[in-house]
């Protein structure tokens, strides 16, 4: 996938500017916030279950490699295979191996971001391979020809109106005088369509929420049961995951699964809960023939004894983009790559560079809401934080922004000096703005006055006129 | 301070104000406003001379050395007092809580930051639960809407108390904006790096401003405030806006923030 993250300013003014999105972001804004607190709310536990989330991840990464080797010895003893892929290529190929092997035509394909993160569907097309995505906002999506704009509500930028046209342009097949206005018509209109597809597929690929050691199992919790049909009907099962999806046992699992849903979407649990242990067995009804895992590196294991360890903690439920004005703002796709909001404000410049991804660990105002909601209790803010000392380090920010910082610690670090320079600056802008109170422009203040009034000084700083009082005391005492 | 403790009359605590930049520069009624709940709470003020900003602009940018820098300045200026006061949930939430993270890997810096940091509060909250004020004697002739700050809202817990102390002011009905929690869009140099993106957010927040159908605006920080203020200026609005510390001191008869001086 393309990253447009250096070009963040543009995309997130086109953003502000589309009457159609800023029309479907008040829905999250709607949908999920009080949601996610009712469910909260219900659960006395729910703020001691976030802690013992955190504590479960940090124990398993800091034995992420014990782990790893565990899972992928009961991977196979169920007579699944495991691939380690270091690299977004390495993870492609190994999946078109396995679909070439097969005679794999046409591939149903379960809601998954690490696919999304290796950009298989293009790399499919490229290489004769059909791809078919089955969650019904990854299907509306696909049909668009977009990318997900939410990591778990993938169409969330999308009005009703707008998916019925697509449907309408594509389903050709179906009555011209139907009617699709109820949300509910539309579901059931790509359930029908879907369901051929689940048929002819002869490989179907989902990503894992989690995968358990103890067991080897991978899991993946939905809404929709596509991911079951997906990962039971086809000759092959290939799970894609990344290396941190990882947890220890099925107990670990589930007390993490009682933060998810309900962070996510204020459910107490998704509707499907779905677990996999290696290929069918001789004694089962039904199941795919082959059973294989990708497990993705992608640069995270050099993410591992650096600041940003805590966000591999991270399960995926959405909720700190949910929370985020500036998300709310500008939506996901300005984000320019795989993840936006918070959570790839930190993790995007972790996988692509901080070079490319600059703007986004600097396009927020620190409020702290994605961290105040975070199940994993993921320190957002600070880490953002640290890509900007990362980007200062390197010389990144732009030479305006750090004269203009320089200049003010200056001033800042000479105190005597500070308040002579202020006391007369802050005497000159009071006299300028007595008049109104305030400033309607400012030299060099473009960036407040474009769409805000500046607020006038009184005139005397506090300082100066603390001086004052403090020497009438003294002559008053004398 | 008048009551007795059993080993006689407790003594008046010390404290040092850390007035912040932008209190000190735009509006100083705030440091005085501040000045004068302290003092009536029983408290001997001192301001001293030493102290600029608190280094926000520099720690938020990513410029560690600079922050660390103002940061021992700030600590220098302050530490020998009881306590440390700030009218603002920013300022002291850098003061409280990223000071001591600046120093992590400075063994005799950390500690002294650490010790530091116990003794820094936010004004409202340090009269309500460090002080026992239950009360304050002022009166304010209206009806306002708070709005709580980001870093005094969730570094530091700061949401009960303004709104209580603000029921003791006579005259004063309080009317709850929607989502009062949610972000100004200021952010500090976030406001002029993405002025749309904050732009966006502030008309998100006066609208909810609007809506309450209070004529006053109150917060407890004077970036959101100027922010805020500035937006609905722009925007024509008569509501006012003040810093929750004039009003609680009795000193809400000032020309309000961005307008212009009466008579
Ligand atoms: S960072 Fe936290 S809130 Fe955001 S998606 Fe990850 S787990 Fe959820």
């Amino acid at each position: 996938m393309q990253i447009t993250s250096p070009t963040f300013k543009d995309n997130a003014a086109k953003a502000l500017a589309d009457a159609q999105l800023q029309k479907a972001l008040g829905n999250v804004r709607a949908g999920f916030i009080d949601k996610r607190q009712k469910a909260a709310d219900a659960l006395p536990e729910f703020e001691a279950l976030r802690d013992a989330a955190r504590d479960i991840k940090n124990h398993t990464l800091a034995h992420l490699d014990l782990y790893l080797e565990t899972y992928a010895e009961k991977v196979e003893a169920a007579g699944g295979q495991v691939h380690w892929a270091e690299t977004a290529e390495d993870a492609r190929n190994r999946i078109l191996e396995i679909c070439r092997r097969l005679g794999a035509k046409t591939v149903t394909k379960g809601k998954s971001m690490i696919t999304e993160e290796i950009g298989l569907n293009a790399f499919f097309e490229e290489h004769g391979v059909t791809p078919v995505e089955t969650d019904l906002g990854e299907y509306i999506i696909q049909l668009r020809g977009e990318h997900p704009s939410h990591i778990i509500a993938p169409a969330v930028h999308l009005n009703k109106e707008q998916v019925e046209e697509d449907f309408r342009r594509v389903h050709t097949h179906l009555d011209p005088s139907r009617n699709l206005d109820e949300p509910t018509s539309l579901l059931g209109e790509a359930r029908a369509v879907l369901r051929e597809k689940y048929f002819q597929a002869d490989v179907g690929i989902t990503g894992a929420n989690f995968l358990v050691a103890e067991t080897g199992t991978s899991i993946i919790v939905t809404n929709e049961g596509n991911g079951d049909l997906t990962q039971t009907l086809p000759k092959a099962h290939i799970v894609v995951a990344s290396i941190e999806k990882i947890v220890p046992t099925l107990e670990d699992v589930s007390q993490i699964l009682r933060v998810l849903a309900r962070s996510a979407t204020g459910q107490d649990m998704s509707v499907y809960t779905t677990f996999s242990t290696g290929p069918r067995r001789d004694e089962d009804p039904d199941g795919p023939g082959e059973y294989h895992v990708i497990l993705l590196d992608n640069g995270r294991s050099a993410m591992l004894g650096t600041e940003y360890q805590e966000m591999l903690r991270c399960i995926r439920c959405g909720a700190c983009m949910n929370h985020c004005p500036v998300y709310h703002a500008v939506g996901g796709h300005a984000y320019g790559w795989v993840y936006p909001g918070p959570m790839g404000a930190v993790l995007t410049p972790s996988l692509v560079g901080v070079d490319k991804a600059g703007h986004l660990p600097n396009a927020s105002t620190f409020c702290g809401r994605c961290e105040s909601v975070c199940p994993m209790r993921i320190p957002l803010p600070k880490m953002m934080r640290h890509w900007r000392e990362r980007e200062f380090e390197r010389n990144l920010n732009s030479a305006v922004a750090r004269y203009g910082l320089g200049l003010w610690a200056f001033f800042a670090k000479r105190p005597a000096l500070y308040q002579f320079a202020t006391g007369t600056a802050m005497r000159l802008l009071g006299a300028i703005g007595k008049g109104k109170g305030r400033f309607a422009a400012l030299p060099l203040a473009g960036g407040w006055t474009r769409h805000r009034d500046l607020p006038a000084p009184e005139g005397k700083t506090f300082q100066s006129q603390w001086a004052e009082r403090q020497k009438k005391m003294k002559a008053k005492a004398a | 301070m008048t009551e007795a403790s059993p080993s006689g009359p407790a003594k008046a605590p010390r404290v040092g104000l850390f007035v912040t930049c932008l209190v000190d520069l735009f509006r100083p009624n705030v440091g005085f406003a501040a000045v004068k709940l302290l003092e009536d709470a029983g408290c001997v003020v001192e301001v001293p001379q030493a102290q600029t900003c608190c280094g926000q602009p520099a720690f938020n940018s990513g410029d560690r050395k600079d922050a660390r820098d103002i940061a021992e300045q700030t600590i220098r200026a302050l530490e020998n007092y009881d306590y440390v006061v700030a009218p603002s949930g920013s300022c002291a939430g850098m003061l409280k809580k990223h000071y001591p993270e600046l120093f992590e890997d400075d063994p005799v810096w950390h500690g002294r930051a650490e010790r530091f940091s116990a003794k820094v509060f936010e004004l409202v909250s340090f009269l309500a639960d460090v002080l026992g004020v239950t009360s304050v004697e002022a009166s304010f002739n209206g009806s306002v809407t708070y709005h709580d700050s980001c870093s005094g809202l969730r570094e530091l817990g700061i949401k009960g108390q303004p709104r209580k102390l603000l029921k003791s002011v006579q005259g004063l009905e309080l009317k709850e904006m929607k989502d009062p929690d949610v972000c100004c869009g200021f952010g500090g140099t976030f406001c002029v790096k993405y002025p749309d993106i904050s732009n966006k957010i502030v008309s998100e927040k006066t609208r909810a401003i609007r809506d309450a159908g209070a004529g006053t605006l109150l917060a407890g920080d004077l970036g959101c405030l100027m922010n805020m203020a500035g937006k609905l200026k722009r925007e024509g609005s008569a509501i006012e806006v003040r810093h929750v510390a004039e009003v609680l001191a009795g000193m809400g008869d000032q020309p309000a923030i961005g307008e212009k001086a009466k008579g």
